[in-house]
């Protein structure tokens, strides 16, 4: 067959395919992070431990509930998307409330309850204990704060403690699940509807990755739409644009802002679903996907929806380019990349300046 | 405070007020902007709050619609106590407001612009009734929010909370910097809706619009209403309001 500068077909292909798979995955990463920072102007570095997650429920959906991957597809994004949304609220929103009694309560009740249940209980695990505790502590918050208004603060909080708030649960994230489940990764099969590949004749293309390239276009497509062209995605635009006259319209923007952080872990986790049976099921396979996409997302510039869906195909196949042409620098070629567009447009490709 | 003047002239618009304004304080940070104050507005009437720049006018309508964070006293739409309510509960009682800045989303096109704001109450204007008003706007429809003309930006703030059944409106300043022929039009719809029933609080710094639309004016300085003079005896006021205004 033919070769292409002195490179066989399969394996020009077999990278591109690579790529594009990899692109997939800084498509679904990326365009979560520029939706939540699009509205709540905090970038959400706890993204690549939601990603984990959304592997990890999958695996317990299998081993612990017996459900197969296309219910886990569905589930883990609602169930991790829920964690998310607890998260939002008591946590990311409490940095702009004037009022804080209601963290207070929720640090010394979840102290307490740890403490106790750590002394009663030795034959549970640390990272049950420290779940449950966290739950009794946001329980007894949300007690408290039972019908009494959010009191906004006057000054904004700085958008740097959002970003070191969502950092500190990454690791507290990825420490729990290491603690439970080592850092060796878990296997996850294929599922069998998808198991085997087709001959393309230039290529052998595994129906799995092919599905994965299929489902993360689909995703990413269909959330472009809701943004760009339904009546729910231009109350999101009015809020990210202009947030105190939305709420003065009489839109809800807090709970949206809710909605958008719980919808943007939602797409990390799905990721997570699709990446579990090529990758294994790791503690630390968000951390180490999650520096890529920030200089994906650098690179595309925050607050574009499309910008990110194409900045992130463009990039794993460009990745996957240079493990042909030049594979010592594939590792590094995004980050090289990443400093030439900060160097010459420091507010990305698509991004608009703030 | 009010004068013994302006307390006598108060029951006037007493009569059930749709709008009851008393001893209202608000701040930006430590900054102290409004001082007390106090007004009334019955339903279907046309207010003017004037004054000099920096007395506190666009402060009150914040304050009304609750985007002033920190503010204190009474507002009452109705007989409802809004002081405490964030602005999307307020705005859903039937408060519309036109910001000085007008707030036309650049990520919105005007088609969306108009839609967004959601219907509160039954009784707005449909589509049609809006281009009818403002048919600029119907022609440029599917253009970004932010590529008309001042103009137009202007018909579009106001057309787009008229859908929504809101019959308190709060216009801040809606001739400002605007041609002639555009602030002849603005008058005409404010005078339109004023027959419909609407009752309007608006912000001006240009009297001499505001005579030819509103019912009462209101003369806000430092923070406080300090005088209440009604369109009527406009002319025999005219000196004191200049002396308010510093013109």
């Amino acid at each position: 067959m033919f070769e292409l500068l002195g490179i066989p077909p399969q394996a020009l292909f077999g990278q591109v395919l690579l790529g594009l798979i990899n692109g997939s995955f800084y498509a679904i990463l990326s365009l979560g992070l520029a939706v939540i920072f699009g509205l709540l102007n905090i970038i959400n570095f706890s993204h690549g431990a939601q990603y984990m997650m959304g592997a990890f429920v999958a695996w317990m959906c299998l081993n612990y509930l017996g459900m197969n991957y296309w219910v886990a597809l569905l589930l883990a994004p609602l169930i991790v998307g829920a964690t998310g949304v607890l998260i939002e609220r008591n946590f990311i929103a409490q940095l702009n409330s004037s009022d804080k009694t209601r963290s207070v309560i929720f640090v010394a009740v979840a102290l307490v309850a740890f403490v106790a249940l750590t002394r009663g209980l030795s034959e549970m695990s640390v990272a049950v204990k420290f779940v449950i505790a966290i739950g009794i502590g946001l329980a007894a918050s949300s007690a408290y704060s039972w019908r009494r208004p959010f009191a906004p603060s006057e000054t904004q909080t700085d958008h740097l403690y959002g970003l070191l708030l969502t950092f500190g649960i990454a690791l507290i994230i990825q420490g729990l699940f290491r603690n439970e489940y080592g850092s060796s990764g878990l296997p996850y099969q294929i599922p069998p509807q998808l198991a085997g590949g087709q001959n393309l004749g230039f290529m052998f293309l595994p129906n799995y990755r092919g599905w994965v390239v299929v489902a993360s276009l689909v995703v990413c497509l269909t959330t472009w739409f809701m943004i760009e062209k339904t009546r729910l995605g231009a109350y999101l635009r009015a809020a990210t644009e202009n947030p105190t006259l939305t709420q003065a319209f009489g839109i809800n923007v807090p709970l949206l802002v809710t909605l958008t952080y719980g919808f943007g872990v939602a797409l990390a986790a799905f990721a997570g679903v699709l990446a579990a049976p090529i990758y294994s099921v790791n503690p630390n396979m968000g951390a180490d996907l999650i520096i890529t996409v920030f200089a994906v997302v650098v690179i595309g510039g925050m607050g574009s929806i499309m910008g990110a869906i194409v900045t992130g195909f463009t990039l794993g196949l460009i990745e996957g380019l240079t493990k042909v042409f030049y594979p010592e620098a594939s590792a590094t070629v995004i980050f090289i990349i990443m400093v030439l567009v900060l160097l010459v447009k420091p507010a990305g490709l698509f991004g608009r300046t703030a | 405070m009010l004068t013994e003047a302006t307390q006598a002239k108060v029951p006037a618009a007493a009569a059930a007020p749709l709008l009851s304004v008393r001893g209202l304080e608000a701040w930006y940070g430590e900054s102290h902007v409004l001082h007390g104050i106090d007004f009334d507005v019955a339903p279907g009437e046309v207010v003017t709050l004037l004054g000099r720049n920096g007395a506190g006018k666009t402060t009150t309508l914040k304050s009304i619609i609750g985007i002033m964070a920190k503010r204190k006293g009474s507002v009452k739409l109705a007989g409802t106590e809004t002081i405490a309510l964030p602005s999307r509960t307020i705005a859903r009682l039937g408060i519309g407001y036109v910001p000085e800045e007008r707030g036309i989303y650049a990520s919105l096109s005007v088609h969306e612009n108009l839609l967004l704001p959601p219907v509160v109450k039954p009784g707005g204007l449909s589509l049609e009734q809006i281009f009818t008003l403002f048919p600029n706007l119907k022609e440029r429809i599917n253009s970004q929010g932010t590529k008309l003309s001042g103009g137009e930006q202007q018909m579009l703030a106001i057309g787009r909370i008229l859908r929504t059944g809101a019959n308190l409106l709060l216009f801040d300043e809606p001739t400002e910097g605007l041609a002639p022929v555009i602030i002849d039009q603005i008058g005409r719809t404010i005078a339109k809706l004023k027959q419909d029933g609407f009752t309007i609080i608006l912000v001006e710094q240009n009297f001499r619009f505001a005579a030819t639309v509103a019912d009462r004016h209101y003369v806000v300085e430092q923070g406080k209403v300090v005088d209440m003079i009604p369109n009527a005896e406009l002319d025999q006021n005219i000196d004191k309001l200049h002396g308010y205004l510093g013109v």
